[in-house]
């Protein structure tokens, strides 16, 4: 069973294979060509090096969100293609949750993506029976209410661009309830996306490429300026 | 030679299937107008959203109602730009996967070049060179096809594209989005002659165009009619507003045509389903021996069958690309 994995979350672009409990290779790059350039050129590489044929994919998974709109449609809108190609089964995964995952501890795990003007897209997870446990699920919020909210735990770990970002209020609040991850583990990687595809599929679950879309969290600012209207 | 193309680069959804550039074997188009309507105007990200949403649909279906399936496919095409950067994302990524996972050449193509190819798919026998008028929601441009692929930009709009400037209009008239097709029909049973607004027809020997002095003048005229508590009449407004477009569209293409020696006019663009343009271009073509051309409805909306076509005429003349295609929002025509 060969999985391929996209994360295109963030500015880091991120591709991984995996067969059944082994990882045949990951590929990621932070710079500044676009996503849209990049993706499909480094899916070929990836599998070029490998020996593989995209057609002995047997699934496909990809970081649904929350992130940067434009990255998430790319990265999504590449594997439905494949997925609907040759018909095999795709799966949406959490970036949140892929982020969390890179983090195997009992701790409490707070990743975090940057949602621009002081938010950060959130969530609250921990580790049990070996897979990553949603406590709070996906949102977006203030990095100070989040703060606040985090302030009654004993010890909290925290990745993601969002973390890197907030450093420093973060440590000022948190103190020394809270560690930072460590590089490796603090980007949206392609990998964490794969592993969780494989036992997502393993639990039977799956996604259809006609339906699967990112999860924005978030509505686009037209949306909500027209319901405000609405409202009044 | 079967094409599977896509586009994007707006708020339609369009895949197509083209066989050998003239025939469609398929055109999908699901548009996203009612969802704009409410916006009174595209919203991008409204756009991209929708676009991701149904593009495997789309493209399935062309595939089902050409009856065939991606192995019997020789060439993918996408719009490459201009459009919405977001929305094209959507083609272009999805074309991009396609290309490489079927072992296909991908062709990126120009939606205005698309939109001159409309008449390739309508008229089998069509053959450049021709004066090509090309007006739409985003672009006014005349220009001369000197070949499949090549393509000499004679004129183009300063300031506002026509069709930009019937939506103003209209919404000015308080007409709903989008504005082009309403006005047309409205002119139909209004006086052209009924007020006189401005042709801007800019330096005798230039072939650019400019609409927000027009566009100014109706605004003007509607403010003044109301200051004086005089009645509007939409239809007269609507049709000595387009019949003012129309003298400076045509007015030019004519002398562009007689200029390059051209015995044809092809019209291309969403404009180019103008009734109004559609009969005052044929009218002057018949009295000065100019065979005019222009596309069905259909296919003078943004539709894929026409990315389809311009995709198999450049990579019949070796311009294929890679894949590190981009989008390309502000493309031009060269
Ligand atoms: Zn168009």
């Amino acid at each position: 069973m060969k999985v391929l994995a996209l994360d295109t979350s963030t500015m880091i672009a991120s591709c991984a294979v995996l067969e059944e409990d082994q990882v045949l290779g990951e590929y990621s790059l932070n710079q500044s060509k676009t996503h849209s350039e990049n993706l499909v050129p480094m899916v070929k590489e990836v599998l070029d090096n490998l020996g593989l044929k995209i057609e002995e994919i047997d699934i496909y998974g990809v970081a649904v969100g929350p992130g940067s709109f434009t990255g998430l449609r790319i990265g999504v809108a590449t594997v439905k293609a494949f997925a609907h190609i040759f018909n095999k089964p795709v799966i949406g995964i959490s970036t949140l949750e892929a982020l969390a995952y890179n983090l195997p501890y009992n701790e409490t795990i707070v990743p975090m993506i940057d949602a621009r003007r002081d938010r950060v897209y959130t969530g609250i997870y921990t580790w049990y029976n070996d897979t990553t446990k949603t406590i709070m699920e996906p949102t977006v919020l203030d990095i100070n209410e989040l703060l606040d909210m985090l302030e009654a735990y004993d010890e909290v770990v925290v990745n993601g661009n969002g973390s890197t970002l907030h450093r420093e209020t973060i440590k000022s609040r948190l103190k020394d309830k809270v560690r930072f991850s460590t590089m490796g583990n603090n980007f949206c990687r392609a990998l964490s996306v794969a592993e969780l595809t494989l036992k997502k599929y393993r639990d039977g679950y799956a996604d259809n490429f006609y339906s699967l879309v990112p999860e924005y969290l978030r509505e686009s600012q037209a949306q909500r300026d027209l319901k405000k209207k609405e409202q009044r | 030679m079967l094409t599977l193309a896509i586009e994007t680069s707006c708020d339609e959804t369009s895949a197509a299937v083209i066989k050998d550039g003239r025939e469609v074997l398929s055109n999908i188009i699901s548009s996203q107008i009612d969802i704009h309507r409410k916006f009174g105007g595209v919203v991008p990200e409204v756009a991209s959203r929708k676009h991701i949403e149904t593009i495997n649909q789309i493209v399935q279906e062309a595939l089902d109602s050409a009856n065939v399936t991606f192995k019997d496919i020789d060439l993918i095409g996408v719009t490459q730009g201009p459009g919405l950067v977001g929305a094209l994302l959507i083609g272009i990524s999805t074309a991009k996967a396609l290309a490489y996972a079927l072992g296909l050449p991908l062709v990126g193509v120009n939606h205005i070049e698309g939109h001159v190819c409309a008449n390739y798919i309508e008229f089998k026998d069509l053959e450049p060179p021709f004066t090509c008028l090309i007006v739409s929601g985003g672009h006014t441009y005349l220009i001369q096809a000197n070949g499949y692929t090549d393509y000499e930009i004679v004129g183009r709009t300063r300031d506002d594209a026509a069709g930009e400037a019937f939506d103003k209009v209209a919404r000015a008239l308080g007409l709903p989005y989008p504005g082009g097709p309403v006005i047309d029909k409205l002119a139909q049973n209004g006086n052209k002659k009924a007020i006189d607004f401005p042709r801007a027809m800019l330096e005798a020997d230039s072939y650019d165009f400019s609409f927000s002095g027009l566009k100014t003048a109706v605004l003007n005229y509607l403010n003044q009619q109301k200051q004086k508590g005089e009645e509007i009449i939409v239809e007269d407004v609507a049709a000595s507003f387009q019949q003012a477009v129309l003298d400076v569209l045509v007015d030019k293409s004519f002398r562009l045509a007689k200029e390059r020696k051209m015995d044809k006019i092809v019209l291309a663009g969403g404009v180019a389903a103008n009734q109004g343009l559609r009969t005052m271009m044929e009218e002057r073509g018949k009295k000065e021996g100019i065979k005019i051309f222009y596309p069905s409805r259909i296919l003078c909306t943004d539709n894929a069958a026409m990315i389809g076509s311009a995709a198999y005429f450049n990579y019949r003349e070796g311009k294929i690309s890679d894949l590190y295609l981009n989008v390309e929002p502000n493309l031009d025509l060269s």
